[in-house]
């Protein structure tokens, strides 16, 4: 920008003021704005700047000749100056096209002069909203395994109403698919809890009882909790992600006017699935994860694999391996019942996909371990 | 005249089914340019491959002078700050109001204040016919024709010199669609912005629409002016235009001009 100053009379300029979108010649009597070069919005927010900067006492003359381009930020940019100036002083607008004048009257006819304001929320307003809407959900919840509850009841009285190729074909998605990944951390972690106790025990002398140890911790609790982590973040997120997209295609709405009851079609599948194939993944958990045991044993204690079978075999009474399996089916009411609600939650915008999915898999890890942690208190009071 | 988009002897297909078969059309500088064709024929298809969503099987297509099978990703960045698109079924951003969506482009590209943002997007969204208590709504709470027209704003958020409109009037009442018609024939004429529309709808295509192809049998069967392609005898021409209904309307039309 550049402001030149001119003391000369004949002129009368006071002074001039020079840029590439804009020449203003301020006279004794009036003000000259010239428009040049390309009015359009990347350099809307230049020839802002400028305008802002005056503020016209006398008469304006606002010459149009030379803007080579306009868009409707540009003629828009005007109309907002045109109109504060106005109420000022005569302003005289020359040297506009044809094509100006248009823009400038669509432009007008489209004004909307009322902003909207802002609201804004307070610390207090979120506190609030999180409680209730907790509460909320919570209530949902139980509404939703009330509803859950009598479809299922409803079962004994219509077996028809029992869609077993979606059950078999949610077993192979969520349990034979999922076999790799299991076995792949269920070894491991039955390697490095072998490996580790190995150092300890070899201490004492204590080397066979690494089979007690990994036997029992394994078949008791690893392997069970192992795999309702795996599917919890593998199926229960899945179940979630599906659901809601259907939520937000609106296939849901469709489906129950049709008559499809959503928790026969999609939520009791799902979760009859999991019953079936969750104590199923356990067992081959137990397999994969002693095998890892075994495998760190005799790297490490030099107990070879018959050994580690025998010794097995004489300690681990099969009750520790019925409790693994008996956990199986309640992770599993947990994790499928939790992966549909959340997907049943699901409004309106993507967003809250990735909201609830996370919250799906957050929710069926915690109470997976919570319902782990009952197990273990019940079970010790009884003794077993 | 300036040529904006070359389509060259493309070739569409979907493992062993076909859906274009060497396609050729030219669009021209500040033109309003109409694919026709029937549900199915593979315009929305061919929209995707000059808007680079997707690539051709074979052939060319030229967007203002840019080679797309080459183009280097500056280039194609540059080439999508210059077009704007509306979506057949809208394709707004769900977890934005429309006000935002519209916002959206003004906010990444350009360093315009936020105040004057505001006065642009209301003005959009009053141009295209939204009542302005639309912009602080989410799309769910929109109807379809809102859609339409809230996608319709987000397309001309940056005055682009390029527009495609994937059939922008259908699911408008037929007093909004002439709205929506009329905006677009002013566009054009202030701005000289060039116009890609696929459509069904015959006013629009009596009235507003300069050339255009006839999409069928995976062929351009007809392209060029209304006379042009009123003088083809393809059976689909033929259905679509050599009715009652279709003539009715024509004389309407040329009524009112
Ligand atoms: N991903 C795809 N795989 C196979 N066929 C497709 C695919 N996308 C589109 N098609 C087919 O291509 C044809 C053209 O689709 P489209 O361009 O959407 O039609 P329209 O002319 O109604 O816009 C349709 O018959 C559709 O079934
Ligand atoms: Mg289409």
């Amino acid at each position: 920008m550049r402001i030149i100053h001119y003391f000369t009379g004949f002129l009368d300029i006071i002074s001039l003021m020079n840029t590439p979108y804009l020449r203003i010649e301020e006279h004794l009597d009036q003000i000259n704005i010239y428009s040049m070069g390309e009015w359009t919005l990347y350099n809307e927010p230049d020839i802002h700047k400028i305008l802002q900067k005056i503020s016209p006492d006398k008469p304006i003359t606002w010459d149009f000749s030379e803007m080579e381009n306009f868009d409707t930020s540009g003629i828009l940019l005007f109309m907002i100056y045109y109109e504060k100036f106005k109420a000022c002083c005569k302003v005289r607008v020359v040297g506009y096209s044809k094509e100006q004048e248009r823009m400038y009257h669509l432009l007008l006819k489209n004004r909307v002069k009322e902003l909207v304001p802002v609201q804004t929320e307070g610390h207090l307003y979120h506190i609030g909203k999180f409680v209730v809407s907790g509460y909320e959900e919570f209530l949902k919840f139980l509404d939703f395994t009330g509803y859950l509850f009598v479809a299922f009841l409803r079962y004994f009285t219509h077996p028809a109403n029992i869609r077993y190729k979606e059950i078999i074909y949610h077993i192979e998605r969520s349990g034979l698919n999922a076999l790799l990944i299991i076995s792949l951390t269920s070894f491991l972690v039955g390697m490095v809890i072998s490996y580790q106790s190995a150092v300890e025990l070899a201490r004492f002398g204590a080397d066979i009882f690494i089979v007690d140890l990994a036997g029992v911790s394994i078949t008791r609790e690893l392997a069970p909790l192992i795999t309702a982590i795996v599917v919890a973040g593998r199926s229960g997120s899945a179940y979630t992600a599906q659901i809601g997209a259907m939520k937000i295609t609106e296939e849901i709405s469709a489906m129950r006017t049709m008559g499809f009851d959503p928790y026969y079609f999609l939520v009791l599948p799902r979760m009859l699935a999991l019953m079936i194939a969750m104590p199923l993944l356990i067992f081959f958990a137990d397999i994969l994860g002693i095998m890892g045991s075994m495998f760190a044993a005799s790297l490490e204690l030099n107990i070879s694999y018959t050994q580690f079978l025998d010794r097995l075999q004489e300690v681990l009474s099969v009750k520790h391996f019925w409790i693994g399996i008996i956990k199986g089916p309640f992770f599993a009411i947990l994790i499928a019942m939790i992966g549909c609600f959340r997907g049943l939650q699901v409004t309106d915008d993507t967003e809250s996909i990735g909201y609830q999915t996370t919250a799906s898999v957050v929710n069926s890890i915690f109470f997976v371990i919570f319902c782990d942690a009952f197990f273990s208190i019940i079970l010790t009071e009884w003794g077993i | 005249m300036e040529k904006i988009i070359e389509v060259r002897d493309i070739v569409t297909s979907f493992g062993s089914t076909i859906i274009h078969d060497k396609v050729n059309l030219t669009v021209e500088k500040n033109n309003i340019y109409g694919i026709l064709g029937e549900s199915g024929s593979g315009k929305t298809l061919l929209m995707k491959e000059m808007i680079m969503l997707l690539k051709p099987t074979a052939g060319e297509v030229w967007v203002l002078g840019h080679k797309l099978s080459d183009i280097r990703y500056q280039d194609a960045q540059s080439l999508r700050h210059q077009w704007g698109i509306l979506f057949q079924f809208g394709a707004l951003f769900t977890s934005l109001t429309v006000a935002e969506n519209i916002e959206l482009q003004l906010k990444e590209y350009t360093s315009i204040s936020k105040k004057m943002r505001d006065i642009i997007v209301k003005t959009k969204i009053s141009m295209v016919g939204l009542p302005s208590r639309a912009g602080g709504l989410y799309p769910s709470a929109l109807s379809g024709g809102m859609i339409k027209r809230a996608a319709l704003a987000r397309a001309l958020a940056i005055d682009p010199k390029l527009l495609f409109l994937d059939e922008p009037t259908s699911g408008l009442d037929p007093i909004g669609a002439r709205n929506f018609d009329a905006l677009i024939v002013e566009l054009r004429e202030l701005l000289g912005i060039t116009v890609v529309m696929i459509t069904h709808d015959l006013e629009s295509i009596y009235s507003i629409v300069d050339r255009f192809s006839v999409l069928a049998d995976k062929h351009v069967v007809a392209e060029g002016s209304l006379e042009n392609v009123l003088q083809s005898n393809h059976p689909f021409v033929e259905r679509f235009f050599k009715n009652n209904y279709s003539e009715k309307i024509k004389m309407r039309v040329d009524g009112n001009v």
